[in-house]
């Protein structure tokens, strides 16, 4: 049952709160692009034992979607930012450096 | 035989005599006493029978771990099985039955697999029931669903409620004994907010019983008086009777509180389960002690030698006049020495160690007990209660020296720390050679979001044994969950008087040579029958992990999970393959620590309130005729309107009549209603919908239809273009939360600079259908707005009154025939529902539920998401082609049936159904094909998708998706039927009924 901060209202908001969207930072592939980017884009999802992005959407309180990046092996929070992020901050991703020095990046 | 003691029972109330039964016997108990204390009292040491061979089986705990004790507590709607005698609370008028016998708990029948126990070893099921295969259905299964199952399913509805709460704490301390109490006070003086849960009706846990001295005064008092100061502590709250379940993710706890458990019916909830957020856990949850495996270690009168000690001291009951302690350990002297302070004959201390020193082994000789060192029991004699031990040498094979008479045995093969709560959210275990038994590994706790810490384990649960170390250990968690949590917490710990205990020595087999005549009668698990012979199979047999051995041999299984039976299994697993006991490691801790009863976890949740109820404004005038409701999502709407003496097809035929040549009236609120507004709305839509809706006019309608991005058609609707910048767009009943989400996720996450605005405003509104040729006449009586053709043409809109209400007006069709769908605020829904049935009684107007619906937009060929649909199915399928913009450059969905399997001509396509003899085709039947598949199946080649009488053709119509669709009409093909056979049906175009409009478009 994880808890995560909203960056748009601030609350702390409990998993019955918020309701998963499932992988971050996805480029959307969509006439004219190849089978294998579509492919991609649709099906291939990252399932990583480490540090992962997420989206959430807060559901049961102000709606807004944010972005979450977490261990999916400890559970360790290590930041929330809004979804209208083309990528992690970069005071965030010197955060998960610091802590995981064998983070291999978001991407 | 055991008895209740004349003096003596710390928690009992000699004056207050309370009544219970037992299988339908009268007996009596104390205030104060656990069911398992009163029936021992009443020497009722036989309580139940083993799960496999049918063993009469006694008491052996006075806690949780409890194997043996658990009975069916009272009657009806009150019935709850498997309730553990031990952690029962006796209250007047208990009704409590064994479990696992037939005919009786004295006599049972059952018990003749006693007999054939060597032909059922362990994984005896997976090894006999496979040939021969017709064996199975016909005798195996019959023979084991009736013996199988541990006690009886309530049959009546439960009559108690259930409740939850929240609750939230910087620490949690979960364990009410000494090391929990010490814990709580060095928390509290922080000033951190804590809560203390105490799982029995009593504070203090073990220490009082086990004589300890703290603070120089028995502990009694020092409990006493620690209660007392967290009492007087504001930021501290303590709860009795609650049970700590569950370690989750993130300091999340649940807790279960027995509430009215001893005071049923008195009005109260039954449980109260509670979701508790805490920044640090504490675990001070003691530990178990483990039995010792000889030959009848499972015979009623068998007990753990701390348990006996509870019993005694407790509550002043005797577990037997002549009690042989057996024993690995220096603590189960205690159990001696309180027997003989209580008058009881102590005949033998059987210590498997071959040197006993310590203090506590010179008080018992001291006392005169004998003490028989390096000697161990080789048998325990009785049947359905212990009558005498036979003794042997330790390192022997097990020789019988000599017997002696006795009625109870008091065990003890050591400690185990209680460390389910550390473990369930990932806290590691390391083995602790001294004590033979795991306790939490301090280096390797299980964390919380911010990385750290969350649980701290103290006392023993964290491995520290004596009441000194206990205190001294629970009062550095205390503070350094406090401290954890920004609070300044000293470390005080509260002195005990530290005894002097020898090392205990590891003791797995008692005795260790023993043969396999013994090993049979070993008992490791009581409530599953296993036996130390069935684990050394299992090891032979391959399973070397233990989680296979637990599945293979159902070792630490059941309502127990295996809480004194695991460390003795995996220690003899590990002996078997010779390898150590840390190398083996343990089962998976999984919540709840003790079993919650359903009704907690569903708490309100039930009957009527199960879900939210969406009701729409006109719900009490539907009620009030007698609607048959029908939930669609969260809604209910009536299906149908059935009249005195009307079966429902009837009442639904008489609907779809009188709509098509009279007048029907829909309650149609529960259609989803989104606004999308803003200057990029338009540019929105069509990326949304696979139309083009940014060109619509203002003031006209158009249908569309939304896909997933896999191209597969999600949802449709009518979009009306309300302004320049404004849409309103309709959704199915159960679509509108999901594409209203759906728009938003586009909106904040992938488009996040259009300038674009939704709300769903469905239940802001209420909207009927008005359908049927004599719709106008209709509005045109109540008068206010002009309905006409000319004015108000089919898929246009317009704003107005009628009948002095403001609505909104859109000629839509989703019957065939004339219709306005006319929108009301909601809070005017009743009023201008009931208007209209006054009004339009001289049209013949009536009501008309969802199953006339259906039936008349089938008869339409207008296909309905969810039966036309279901995920897999793209709008070309449903020749929707015709709805699919050609000149977008994108929307949601167009990359997705560009894939070749979507753009494949041999996609099954929608078509119509007439049967031949005018039937109706069964609910999900296939179109079979000729020959078999690869797997020897019938091939298919469609199916339906829309099936109904309809009363309009008098004959059965249906929809369906075949090969070639539309290309096949004039054939002829079969559908299966539920009997088995076929019906013939021809393939039609899928529009039934006015393929021109000609009955909407007036």
């Amino acid at each position: 049952m994880l808890i995560l901060e909203c960056p748009y209202c601030g609350v702390k908001a409990e998993e019955t709160e918020l309701s998963p969207g499932y992988e971050a930072h996805l480029k959307r592939f969509g006439p004219g692009s190849s089978d294998t980017e579509f492919e991609d884009y649709m099906f291939a999802r990252k399932n990583p034992k480490g540090v992962h992005f997420e989206r959430w959407r807060h559901v049961y309180g102000c709606g807004k979607w944010f972005l979450a990046a977490r261990c999916t092996a400890t559970l360790e929070v290590f930041g929330t930012y809004p979804a209208q992020s083309a990528e992690p901050p970069a005071d965030l991703q010197a955060k998960i450096k610091a802590k995981r020095p064998d983070w291999k990046g978001y991407k | 035989m055991s008895t209740r003691l004349s003096r003596g029972g710390r928690l009992i109330d000699r004056s207050a005599s309370q009544e219970f039964s037992f299988n339908g016997k009268k007996l009596r108990g104390l205030k104060g006493d656990t069911l398992a204390a009163a029936l021992l009292a009443n020497d009722q040491m036989l309580v139940g029978r083993s799960f496999k061979y049918h063993r009469p089986r006694g008491i052996v705990a006075a806690g949780p771990e409890e194997p043996n004790a658990l009975v069916g507590m009272g009657r009806g709607a009150r019935f709850e099985p498997n309730q553990r005698v031990t952690t029962t609370e006796l209250f007047n008028g208990l009704e409590a039955q064994s479990q696992n016998h037939w005919p009786s708990l004295e006599f049972d029948v059952g018990v003749i697999n006693n007999s054939l126990a060597r032909f059922l070893p362990g994984g005896f099921y997976y090894k006999t029931f496979m040939y021969p295969r017709a064996a199975w259905k016909h005798l195996f299964e019959p023979i084991i669903r009736a013996s199988a199952g541990l006690g009886k399913a309530p049959k009546d509805r439960d009559a108690d409620r259930y409740e939850q709460a929240y609750a939230f704490c910087d620490v949690l301390v979960i364990g009410g004994g000494i090391a929990g109490l010490q814990a709580a006070l060095v928390a509290g003086a922080s000033g951190a907010r804590v809560i203390v849960l105490e799982q029995t009706a009593h504070w203090g846990g073990r220490a009082p019983v086990d004589g300890d001295v703290i603070e120089g005064a028995p502990a009694d008092a020092w409990v006493k008086s620690a209660v007392e100061a967290l009492g007087k502590m504001e930021n501290v709250t303590l709860r009795v009777r609650t049970m700590g379940a569950g370690v989750y993710d993130h300091g999340y706890v649940l807790a279960e509180e027995k509430i009215a458990d001893h005071t049923p019916g008195d009005g109260r909830p039954k449980h109260r389960l509670w979701r508790i957020r805490a920044g640090r856990i504490v675990t001070a949850t003691g530990a178990i002690e483990r039995p010792l495996s000889f030959a009848g270690n499972d015979i009623p009168g068998v007990m753990l030698a701390a348990s006996v000690r509870d019993y005694v001291v407790n509550f002043a009951v005797s577990p037997g006049d002549r009690t042989v302690v057996v024993t690995n350990n220096d603590d189960a002297y205690r159990t001696a020495i309180a027997l003989k302070e209580a008058g009881l004959e102590v005949p033998a201390i059987i210590d498997a160690r071959v040197s006993v020193t310590g203090d506590l082994p010179a008080r018992a000789r001291a006392m005169g007990i004998r003490i028989e060192a390096g000697r161990a029991i080789a048998k325990v004699k009785g049947g359905k209660r212990v009558t005498g031990v036979a003794i042997c040498i330790q390192a022997g094979e097990g020789s019988v020296l000599e017997e002696i008479a006795c009625d109870a045995v008091a065990m003890s093969g050591g400690w185990s720390p209680v460390v389910h709560l550390w473990s369930h959210c990932g806290g590691k275990l390391v083995w602790d050679t001294t004590h033979a038994h795991f306790r939490p590994d301090a280096t390797k706790p299980p964390t919380n979001q911010d990385g750290q810490a969350m649980v701290i384990a103290v006392g023993n649960a964290n491995g520290a044994m004596s009441a000194a170390d206990a205190l001294a250990d629970a009062a550095k968690g205390g503070a350094a969950a406090a401290e954890a949590t920004s609070f300044k917490a000293e470390v005080k710990a509260a002195s005990a008087t530290q005894v002097t205990e020898a090392p205990m020595e590891a003791v797995w087999i008692m005795p260790q040579g023993a043969g396999s005549a013994l090993k049979a009668k070993m008992w490791l698990d009581y409530q599953n029958d296993v036996k130390v012979s069935d684990v050394q199979l299992a090891a032979r047999e391959g399973y070397e992990s233990v989680e296979h051995t637990k599945r293979y041999t159902t070792l630490g299984m059941a309502t127990d999970q295996g809480k004194l039976s695991n460390i003795n299994g995996l220690a003899i697993l590990a002996q078997s393959l010779n390898e150590d006991i840390p190398q083996v490691g343990t089962t998976t801790f999984r919540p709840p620590y003790t079993p919650v009863t359903l009704g907690a976890l569903a708490g309100e949740s039930r009957g009527e309130i199960f879900q939210p109820l969406r009701k729409t404004p006109m719900h009490a005038w539907h009620e009030a005729q007698n609607a048959y409701m029908e939930p669609v999502g969260l809604w209910r709407r009536p299906y149908t309107f059935p009249r005195a003496g009307e079966t429902h097809e009837q009442s639904v035929h008489r609907e779809v009549n009188n709509t098509r040549t009279n007048l029907g009236l829909l309650d149609a609120s529960t259609l989803g209603k989104i606004i999308v507004k803003g200057p990029d709305a338009g540019k929105f839509l069509d990326m949304l919908y696979t139309g083009v809706m940014s060109n619509l006019p203002v003031g006209k309608c158009r249908y569309g239809l939304m896909c997933n991005e896999q191209g597969f058609l999600s949802d449709d609707g009518v979009v009306a273009r309300i302004d320049e910048e404004t849409w309103l767009c309709h959704t199915t009943s159960g679509g509108a939360d999901r594409i209203h989400a759906w728009m938003e996720d586009w909106l904040q996450c992938e488009w996040w600079d259009w300038k674009v605005y939704t709300a769903n405003i469905t239940e802001q509104l209420a909207q009927v259908a008005v359908v049927g040729p004599n719709a106008r006449k209709l509005l045109e009586k109540l008068g206010g707005m002009d309905v006409s053709k000319e004015t108000l043409p089919f898929m246009q809109w317009a704003d107005g009154t009628l009948g002095g209400f403001p609505v909104r007006v859109y000629r839509i069709s989703f019957s065939g025939e004339l219709s306005y769908e006319i929108a009301v605020p909601a809070s005017l829904g009743a009023a201008f529902w009931e208007a209209l049935h006054k009004a339009g009684a001289e049209f013949g107007t009536m009501p008309y539920g969802t199953e006339a619906l259906h039936i008349m937009r089938a008869e339409k060929g207008f296909i309905m998401i969810g039966d036309e649909t279901d995920g897999t199915v793209i709008p070309q399928d449903l020749n929707l082609g015709w709805a699919i913009s050609k000149k977008k450059a994108d929307f949601l969905g167009k990359r997705g049936q560009e894939r070749n399997y979507l753009a494949s001509p041999d996609r099954w396509k929608l078509a119509g159904f007439e049967t031949l003899d005018g039937s109706v085709v069964p609910d999900g039947s296939y179109i079979v094909a000729a020959g078999h598949n690869a797997n020897g199946q019938g091939n298919t080649q469609g199916r339906v998708t829309s099936t109904y009488y309809s009363p309009t053709l008098k004959r059965g119509i249906a929809m369906g998706l075949i090969h070639g669709g539309l290309n096949r009409i004039g054939d002829v093909v079969e559908f299966n039927t539920v009997s088995g056979g076929t019906v013939k049906a021809k393939v039609v175009d899928p529009v039934f009924y006015d393929k021109d409009g000609a009955k909407q478009n007036v």
